[in-house]
């Protein structure tokens, strides 16, 4: 996941102001009438070609370059992932759905999916709950409250690059983890941390709770600025305690949040590859039990020179993270729709 | 997708920021600052170790790999700070990121101006379509794009890293401004107006002026991606002398795999600038977050 995925909140809540704006931007020709006039009007008014020329030259640029370099090429992958194409040259071996076939029957390409879902599960069970109580407890009044929340958003700013260079030493077997727990006497539980099938997933599910906590926690924390306080104060007033406040107003009230959150998480999760690239490269990954579907791609894909195939399984991470995203809104459509502000905690 | 949310009755996004309500909670007990500690402590320790390791020398390092430095080395940062290769990486680095934030911040700003303050057919299904390039990461769409980049013969060249960076970055960034432009008062257009001022003309002495806060937070955004993105690099750079600095660190890292203080000093000194920018603009960031999540 990005940096950006902060807002998509908006995607419900803007639209709505857009709509609102824009509607009000209709009354604004130099003579503005108190009264709205329709946009139509408007457009006439102010002679036809020069808005939309505007229009162009402010909205145009942004959407060839979106369209040019974001949609065009998944459209592309989608051509070029029916034939077996090395990358050179025009792309002429159709192969039909062989790709496709070849993916879904590899059984690396099923553990690969199969960890991406284990992190995306992991990553929702500890970084929600952590994030939330970490949220709750950092927006109560206190000292140094700033500087701990400018603390916990560190290793979210930090790149993947130098996260995972300095896990990866700090993890090695004569590792600085491992050197610590002899000293303190704990020897025994010192572990093959990255290279141990049983438990490198485990360790990148920490490194990755680690890295985007702070994100999880700041998104709550703004989340948090929009409850009432009115409500809290009624509450306890009426003689709830804190903890009950927490449950019963704060974290409904937080739901939104929370499941936008849980939605990113999940998207992030699927498309996971800086961290495992990074620490366990594409070789290591495999043995290690930490490939996941994008590791997988560019393996097989542009490293093996088959650029049909991996233009073929960038096709099946889409559509897999394109199905997530329409069952996922369609539940928090039904939900939000049904006025069910019921707690986004399941 | 974005539009099925949409037609959730929501309210609208103000990037206003409503001071954090304070009375009901109660304040830090020992127990709350305790957590507090040992969150920190969780929080740095991998950062500092980073850090401390740089000053470490690698025999001390294998001897004892969780010690504080005995004796501080400053020869590990200052063979880094003195290697050429580090500074031309910072050079690329700085280059891609500034460029592609400059250039971000400005497609997005008049992009968030036509969708916010124009009424026209089609503004909804643009808006959901760059609502939609949220969901979908780089990873996905890596492959063509690099056929893509290289079709068009930017490869080895940093534009081959800043034109997709900058696509990618313009969902959130016109998804954030949207709301900052909308909320600009409609008074304010028609004063400027009645004034004699031109759409256009509003857009460049007062929307761009009003909209810098939302423009800072975009911006931060789009420079620290830019400084820590490592796939697009990864795929489209081949040559050394391109590198930006996460490719470079990976590749010092891996090259000089024996020689681990340095590799910790040459990557402790490639995070500071982000952290830098960071900390000097959290306030802007978590502010602007804020006003967009709270919806």
């Amino acid at each position: 996941m990005t940096s950006a995925q902060d807002t998509s909140r908006d995607i419900a809540g803007a639209p709505g102001a857009t709509n609102t704006a824009g509607g009000s931007s209709a009354k604004l020709p130099p003579s503005a009438s108190p009264a709205r006039l329709p946009a139509g009007e408007k457009r006439r008014r102010s002679g036809g070609w020069i808005p939309r020329l505007e229009l162009a030259l402010l909205i145009g640029p942004a959407l060839i370059t979106f369209v040019a370099f974001v949609i065009f090429p998944v459209a592309i992958a989608a051509y070029y992932g029916f034939f077996s194409w090395s990358g050179y040259g025009p792309a002429v071996d159709f192969v039909g759905i062989r790709n496709y076939v070849t993916i879904l029957t590899d059984s690396s390409f099923h553990e690969a999916l199969g960890n991406n879902v284990f992190i995306a599960v992991a990553s929702l069970i500890l970084q929600g709950p952590l994030a939330l109580g970490l949220a709750l407890l950092l927006n109560r009044k206190m000292r140094g409250q700033s500087i701990i929340r400018v603390l916990i958003f560190v290793p979210y700013v930090i790149a993947e690059v130098v996260v995972g260079i300095g896990w990866s030493l700090m993890l090695q077997s004569n590792g600085a983890l491992n050197g610590l727990l002899v000293k303190v006497g704990l020897g025994d539980l010192a572990q093959d941390w990255l290279s141990n099938p049983a438990i490198a997933i485990w360790t990148l599910v920490v490194i990755i709770t680690w890295k985007y906590i702070g994100f999880a926690v700041i998104l709550f924390l703004a989340g948090l600025q929009g409850v009432p306080e009115e409500l809290s104060e009624a509450a306890s007033i009426d003689g709830a305690t804190y903890w009950q406040v927490q449950r019963y107003i704060v974290l409904p009230l937080l739901g939104p949040t929370i499941r936008i959150w849980a939605f990113l998480s999940i998207i992030g999760s699927l498309q996971l590859f800086d961290l495992v690239w990074i620490i366990w490269g594409q070789y290591v990954a495999g043995t290690a039990g930490t490939s996941t579907m994008a590791t997988y791609m560019v393996a097989n894909g542009r490293n093996s020179g088959s650029y049909g195939y991996g233009s073929a399984v960038a096709v099946v991470m889409f559509v897999l993270s394109l199905i997530v995203a329409l069952i996922y809104q369609r539940f928090l459509l039904r939900r939000d729709t049904a006025g069910a502000v019921t707690g986004g905690k399941n | 997708m974005a539009t099925a949310i949409s037609e959730k009755p929501q309210k609208a996004a103000e990037p206003r920021v409503k001071p954090a309500p304070a009375s009901i909670k109660r304040g830090g007990t020992p127990i709350i600052y305790f957590v507090a500690l040992v969150l920190i402590g969780l929080m740095l320790t991998p950062v500092l170790f980073i850090i401390l390791g740089g000053f470490r020398s690698n025999s001390s390092i294998t001897v004892d790999p969780s010690g504080f430095p005995v004796e501080w080395q400053w020869q590990n940062y200052a063979e880094v700070l003195t290697n050429a290769v580090f500074w031309q990486q910072v050079g690329n680095s700085s280059i891609a990121a500034i460029t592609t934030t400059l250039i971000v911040v400005g497609l997005g700003l008049m992009a968030a101006f036509g969708l916010a303050r124009y009424q026209f057919r089609g503004r909804g299904v643009i808006y959901a379509l760059f609502a939609a390039g949220l969901m979908f990461p780089m990873t996905v769409a890596i492959t063509p794009l690099y056929i893509l980049v290289r079709d068009l013969g930017l490869t080895n060249s940093l534009a081959g890293v800043i034109i997709p960076q900058v696509a990618f970055a313009l969902p959130i960034t016109i998804i954030i401004l949207v709301p900052f432009l909308a909320a600009i008062p409609n008074e304010l257009q028609e004063a400027a107006s009645i004034d004699g001022c031109s759409r256009l003309g509003f857009f460049w002495r007062m929307v761009i002026p009003l909209s810098v806060p939302g423009v800072i937070t975009v911006g931060i955004l789009a420079f620290i991606a830019s400084w820590n993105s490592y796939m697009l690099p990864l795929f489209i750079l081949a040559d050394p002398a391109l590198y930006t600095l996460p490719l470079g660190t990976q590749v010092f890292a891996s090259q000089y795999s024996v020689d681990t203080a340095r590799v910790l000093a040459f990557t402790a000194l490639s995070m500071i600038p982000a952290l830098v920018f960071f900390s000097l603009f959290e306030r802007r960031i978590v502010g602007g977050l804020t006003g967009a999540v709270k919806g």
